[in-house]
Order: structure tokens, then C-alpha cells, then sequence
């Protein structure tokens, strides 16, 4: 199922945040979405699942095959939550319950959106864990999120995200409350679920190098309006636009290599 | 925080067995609290200026040594003060509280009596404190900004800031002296009997029996003094709470759980009052403090005849022995509120248990 944003336009306060995105995710394929802070990447991902802050307005278009999400109704916008589209936030830490355990937070929405009953949706579970390679995973079910350590919560997050099998997978920065070491495994993960489960990716950075690393395509955003768009290779290499050029030249060697491992310097 | 992503046998350490080990410190813990209370309200009772002799005996007896010295020597003020608080203290362990100068009987068979009463009288308005000043503090942070939410600002800051001695006058005086829809003074209807006494708590005695007659009176005279005492924690418990439960709904994890297209309901009770019930568990375990001292005014106006009244009369008639009872009992009161605090916080949040 593919993801077409055409014209989103979003306005907070009367303040307008996105001017006319226009972006289109298809299934297999990872798109990243470059720009820096406040050049409205997290307010495009937010406004596909309706989790814009309150007080916005977002006219447009996000179509989910032939749905229109904008105008969906609630009740039927939260079935498309976390069972079509599903997203991974920044900081694993923060975006857990300290309180519940893995076991009910991955189970929890499996059982909502699929109806399944107690011991199917913990057999999935574990099965989930063992996936995104977390050790242990029968065990693991029942620990609470500070028990496991950063890349593993993130991890941790990714299987939840994939519980109910979207078709759309949002991940806002999801290495960049990480340390560098375990950045690249994240990503591989996240990687090979895309061309295992042939998910839809929307991949939110400002890191030009998780960029490099994982993206088949590639948008640049700035003020609210995406600046180029293109394949990883074509964007990255022979940038059309200025800003793109000048983001790629902050990088200490920019455009020398067009898939580097993914770094961690910030923009 | 640890970061260690699997510790060796966790499956060991998980389940009762750290709960079990956090209860037992904690229960420990309040042993030697307890124990310290004794000490204090022993040397406190001892160092009151005044002379329990002359409070207790009358003009006559007064003026003969022999019967001052009799009476001391009955009452063991004849020995020193740390034998004094060595038999007091061996009583304590035994159940015996030493005899009531003024009633002379045992001061346990006496707070036997009033204790359960001002339970009864402060459990009912932590009760409806905790219900109504949760549900008005959710209600407010739900709808923050909004006429409800301004509503209930007002409320709370009316119960917050009336003295509970007017409030207990003026309720008094409206329900029952003019409206005539509560009844007077007491714990229940005089002509009705009581039920057998099982808990000391009416209410529940009335239940066990039966008695349905019994348990309604006894509701009509608890829900006045029980509200007029309620009042203060309710404004207090939905300030708290509104503030708490708007700090949760701005947590990462709550957009997360919207994320997943959870219901609204589930995010609520889950994810969001799950967090803010630590700061609201907090506040009602001090609430409860104060609330406890609350009763002894209210147990005044409305002749409830509570552990407050026995206090006040045996404090005016240098009644050491009820004074150091009662002061036992109420500093013991406060020690199981905060063990009942500290096993929530374990039970509410893992990383407390898991330490």
C-alpha cells in the first residue's frame, strides 16, 4: 500500500509550520526526510497519524491507498493508528511506559486492533522480540523498559510499532537518542524489516548519514516546503538545490562517498 | 540507571521476592518508628509543666502528704523518669497502656472505645476525598482552560481556604437546625441500639448484622461531618491531581499510546492516571495527617464521640497516661498510613520494587 502526501499544508496559532508538502512512500521502500530542526519533518510524520498538537489545522491531502486520512473519522482514524501506520519516536526512554511491562505494551494494541486473546498475542510478542533481536525474548516479555538499555528499548519500540503488521512504518529520529555504537544495528533492523515485511518507511533524520545508509529515496526539507526530492544516489551526489548543497557541504566529507556507514555527527 | 540490557538471572530476582524484601525493610522500618514514638511522646507527656497530683486530686487531699504520696506511688510517679518509661514501654509490648486517671480504666479499654469512631469519621473522608478529588482533578486537567476547569479552581480553592471548624458550625447549623435534612449530634439513632461491635466501625457492625436500619442511620449521621472534613483534601487532592495528570499527558509516552491507536479510555486509566497516581498517593498519605487533626473539631461540634474529645478532655486534666495513649495511637496511625504510602509506590511503579 503506498502513502501519497500531496499539498499538506499545516498551520499551529495561526503560524503556518508546512507550506505544501508533497511526499509519496511506497511498499519495500525506505524514504528518508531530511531538514533541519523546525524545517517541519516531525509535524509531516505527526500529521499522517492526526497526533498534531492541539490547536492545528492541516489542509491537503494524505492519502493511504484510497483513504483519505485527513478527513477520516476518528473512531476509523484509530484503527489506521498503530494497525496501518505505525511509528517509532526519537527517544526509546521517553516514548515507553516506565511503568507496564514490554509484554503489555506489545501486546496491548495487538489485541485491540486484531482481536486476538491473551496467549496468541503473546506468542506473537515473543515472537516479535525475537525478531528485532532482543535476547532472551521469553524473558524479556515480562521486564519493564528500564531494564534494558537504549538500543534495546529502541528496539524494543520497533517491535511494538510492528505488532499489528502495518503497511506504513514512521520512524521520527529513531537513532538519535542513541549512542553511535549501537546507531547501525538499529538501522539495519530497521532496513531489513522494510524489505522483509515490505513496508512503506518514512524515515525522519536530520543526520545526513543514517540518510546515506539506509534511504532509497530522499526529500530535503526547509521552511516547511520540501526542496528537492530524488533517489539517495541522485540527491546526495548531484544535489539540484542550494540547500541541499550547502547541508551536504556541513558534512566533514561531503559528497566524497555516497554511502558512508551511518555517523552520528549533528547537523 | 542501569544499562545492562540482561542481567544474568533475572528470572530470580523478578515476581514476590523483591516485593517481599521491599515489604519486610519497610515493615522493619516502622518497628523502630514505632519505638521512637513511644520515647517521644513519653519524654514530651513528662516535660508538660503542671502537676498531674494537683490536676487529679481534690483541695483536701491536696493538703495531706500522705495521700499525695499514696496517689503518686499508685500512679508509679514515685520512681525515676527512666524506670518510669520502662514499665511504660514493657506495658506498651504487653497491650497495657496503664489506667485512665479520669475513668479510671484501662486507657487501652477506652481508645478501644473512641478510636474506631475517628476511624470511622476520618476513613469516610479520605474515602470521599480520594473519589471526588481524583475524578474533579481529572475532569479539570481534561478540560483545562475550559468553564469546568474554572469551576472547579473555585472549589478547590474554597475548600482549601475555609477553616473546617466554621465549615463544621455553618453546616451544622444549615442541615440540621434549619433544614432539618441531617440528623444532630452522635454516631447513630439512640432508639435503633447498635449492632453487635465487630470492627468498632458502625457502619461495617451494621452491615455484618444485617441491620439495614442500623447502617442507614448510621451513614446519615458519618456524611456531614464526614463532607465538612473532606473538604480541605478535596480541594487539595484536585489541585494535585490536575497538575499531575497534565504533566502525564504531555509524557512522550502518551502520544506513543495515541500512536497506537489505543482507546481513549485505555489511555487514561493505563497510561495516564497509572504515572499520576504517585504524586496523588503522596499528598493523600499527608492529607490523612491532617485530616486526623481536622477531627478533633469537628468531633466537637458534632458530639462525635471520637479519640479527638477524649484527647482534649485528658489533655486539660493532665491524664497522662490517656495522653501518652492517644498519642501512641495517632503517631501509630500515621506510621501505617506511611507503610501503606511506600507499598503503593512499589506496587504503582516497578522501579521502586525492582531497586
Amino acid at each position: 500500500m503506498t502513502l501519497d502526501i500531496t499539498d499538506l499544508k499545516v498551520t499551529i496559532g495561526g503560524k503556518e509550520i508546512l507550506r505544501g508538502v508533497d511526499l509519496s512512500l511506497q511498499e519495500g521502500r525506505v524514504h528518508g526526510l531530511a531538514g533541519e530542526s523546525g524545517s517541519g519533518k516531525t509535524m509531516t510524520g505527526l500529521a499522517v497519524l492526526g497526533l498534531l498538537p492541539h490547536g492545528s489545522r492541516a489542509t491537503g491531502s494524505i492519502a493511504l491507498g484510497d483513504r483519505e486520512l485527513l478527513t477520516l473519522p476518528p473512531k476509523e482514524l484509530n484503527r489506521v493508528r498503530g494497525g496501518e501506520v505505525a511509528m517509532v519516536f526519537q527517544d526509546p526512554a521517553t516514548s515507553l511506559h516506565p511503568m507496564l511491562t514490554i509484554g503489555k505494551q506489545l501486546t496491548e494494541h495487538m489485541r485491540h486492533h486484531l482481536g486476538v486473546d491473551k496467549r496468541e498475542a503473546r506468542r506473537r510478542a515473543v515472537e516479535l522480540l525475537g525478531k528485532v533481536r532482543i535476547p532472551g525474548a521469553e524473558e524479556a516479555y515480562g521486564r519493564f523498559p528500564h531494564q534494558f538499555s537504549g538500543g534495546m528499548r529502541q528496539r524494543v519500540a520497533i517491535a511494538i510499532a510492528l505488532a499489528c503488521s502495518p503497511k506504513v512504518l514512521i520512524a521520527d529520529e529513531p537513532t538519535t537518542a542513541l549512542d553511535v555504537t549501537v546507531q547501525a544495528g538499529v538501522l539495519r533492523l530497521l532496513r531489513g524489516l522494510c524489505d522483509e515485511l515490505g513496508l512503506a518507511v518514512l524515515l525522519v533524520t536530520h543526520d545526513l548519514g543514517v540518510m546515506s545508509a539506509v534511504a532509497d529515496e530522499v526529500s530535503v526539507m526547509k521552511d516547511g516546503l520540501v526542496v528537492e526530492t530524488g533517489a539517495r544516489g541522485q540527491v546526495l551526489r548531484e544535489p539540484a538545490h542550494p540547500y541541499t548543497r550547502s547541508l551536504l557541504d556541513s558534512l566533514p566529507d561531503a559528497g566524497s562517498d555516497p554511502a558512508p556507514a551511518p555517523r552520528s555527527e549533528d547537523s | 540507571m542501569p544499562t545492562t540490557a540482561a542481567p544474568p538471572r533475572p528470572s530470580r530476582r523478578r515476581g514476590a521476592h523483591p516485593l517481599a524484601r521491599f515489604l519486610i525493610r519497610r515493615i522493619l522500618m516502622a518497628l523502630l518508628l514505632a519505638w521512637g514514638i513511644t520515647l517521644v511522646t513519653f519524654v514530651l507527656t513528662n516535660l508538660v509543666p503542671g502537676d498531674p497530683v494537683a490536676a487529679n486530686l481534690g483541695q483536701r487531699a491536696l493538703g495531706d502528704p500522705a495521700i499525695v504520696a499514696q496517689w503518686r506511688s499508685e500512679h508509679g510517679l514515685d520512681k525515676p523518669l527512666w524506670e518510669q518509661y520502662l514499665l511504660h514501654l514493657q506495658g506498651v509490648v504487653h497491650g497495657d497502656l496503664g489506667t485512665s486517671q479520669q475513668s479510671h480504666r484501662p486507657v487501652s479499654q477506652d481508645l478501644a472505645e473512641f478510636v474506631p469512631a475517628t476511624l470511622e469519621l476520618a476513613g469516610a473522608a479520605i474515602l470521599v476525598s480520594l473519589v471526588l478529588g481524583v475524578a474533579f482533578g481529572v475532569i479539570a486537567a481534561l478540560r483545562r482552560d475550559r468553564l469546568s476547569d474554572h469551576a472547579l479552581r473555585v472549589l478547590s480553592l474554597i475548600g482549601i481556604s475555609v477553616p473546617t471548624f466554621w465549615l463544621a458550625l455553618v453546616a451544622f447549623y444549615v442541615f440540621f437546625y434549619r433544614l432539618q435534612i441531617t440528623p444532630g449530634s452522635g454516631r447513630v439513632d439512640a432508639a435503633l441500639g447498635t449492632a453487635p461491635a465487630v470492627t468498632g466501625l458502625q457502619t461495617v457492625d451494621a452491615l455484618l448484622a444485617g441491620r439495614w436500619d442500623i447502617f442507614g442511620s448510621a451513614v446519615g449521621h458519618l456524611i456531614t461531618p464526614a463532607l465538612v472534613l473532606a473538604l480541605y483534601t478535596i480541594g487539595l487532592l484536585t489541585r494535585f491531581t490536575r497538575s499531575a495528570v497534565l504533566e502525564v499527558l504531555g509524557q512522550d509516552y502518551v502520544r506513543a499510546a495515541r500512536a497506537k491507536g489505543l482507546p481513549g479510555r485505555t489511555i487514561l486509566f493505563r497510561y495516564v492516571l497509572r504515572s499520576a497516581l504517585v504524586p496523588i498517593v503522596t499528598v493523600a498519605g499527608l492529607a490523612f495527617g491532617s485530616l486526623l487533626s481536622g477531627t478533633v473539631l469537628v468531633e466537637a461540634i458534632f458530639a462525635w464521640p471520637g479519640v479527638g474529645q477524649y484527647a482534649y478532655k485528658s489533655a486539660t486534666t493532665l491524664d497522662l497516661p490517656a495522653v501518652m495513649g492517644v498519642g501512641l495511637v495517632v503517631g501509630v496511625v500515621y506510621l501505617v498510613i506511611n507503610l501503606i504510602v511506600d507499598v503503593l509506590y512499589g506496587v504503582i511503579d516497578p522501579r521502586v520494587r525492582l531497586q
